[in-house]
């Protein structure tokens, strides 16, 4: 998928476009946002976001994993890992846009 | 947590803003997430994690119950790997339970 990269500051530009606070405040309030969401998941809070998706922890036991130079086995330890499962709505919006994008090219 | 959870959490710690702002501040960020994605653009947020969308070709598929062969068309689906930064912060002090 060729283009763009969205960043920190074009979510900042949207707020200040369309919320209209100050450049820095809309940059700050971008960053509150993670911050916050990210507070949840360390907690290990599921954070669900209608109408967007929602993340969540899984946790992983002990398993044993190879080292694919070497062969040789070693332990992979517990650990929590982040997952994202967009909406419905989310999967949908995408999937109509893009199949309409690529068939008119 | 829930989006009136978050919204809840940012209307405390900014109290100089109405409430409304904040949902619509809240609602602006993920919904300009979606809108980039649909366009086929990536969004890269640094210590949190990565937006993408991956393409699936078509394929010859099978009801599990009837056996029926189906065709399942092609299609785009949303796609999250969480950045670097953010998966170390989740083990921090993690030993399993």
């Amino acid at each position: 998928m060729p283009g763009k990269t969205l960043t920190r500051a074009d979510l900042a530009e949207a707020v200040f476009q369309k919320v209209g606070l100050p450049r820095n405040e809309s940059a700050e309030l971008v960053e509150m946002v993670l911050k916050q969401v990210i507070t949840g998941l360390e907690r290990g809070e599921t954070v669900k976001l209608s109408s967007f998706g929602s993340f969540g922890i899984r946790e992983k036991g002990e398993r044993v994993g190879r080292n694919p130079k070497t062969g040789e086995e070693v332990p992979i330890t517990p650990r929590r890992v982040l997952v994202f499962r967009a909406s419905n709505i989310m999967k949908t919006q995408i999937n109509d846009a893009l199949t309409k994008k690529k068939a008119a090219e | 947590m829930i989006k009136s959870e978050l919204i809840q959490k940012l209307a405390t710690s900014n109290p100089h803003l109405y409430q409304r702002d904040i949902e619509r501040i809240v609602n602006v960020i993920f919904d300009e997430i979606v809108a980039a994605l649909a366009r086929g653009e990536r969004v890269e947020l640094r210590g949190f994690g990565a937006f993408t969308v991956k393409h699936r070709a078509a394929r010859q598929g099978r009801n599990p119950r009837t056996g029926e062969t189906v065709f399942v068309d092609e299609k785009f689906v949303p796609f999250f790997k969480t950045g670097k930064d953010l998966r170390e912060r989740l083990n921090r002090n993690y030993r399993g339970t």
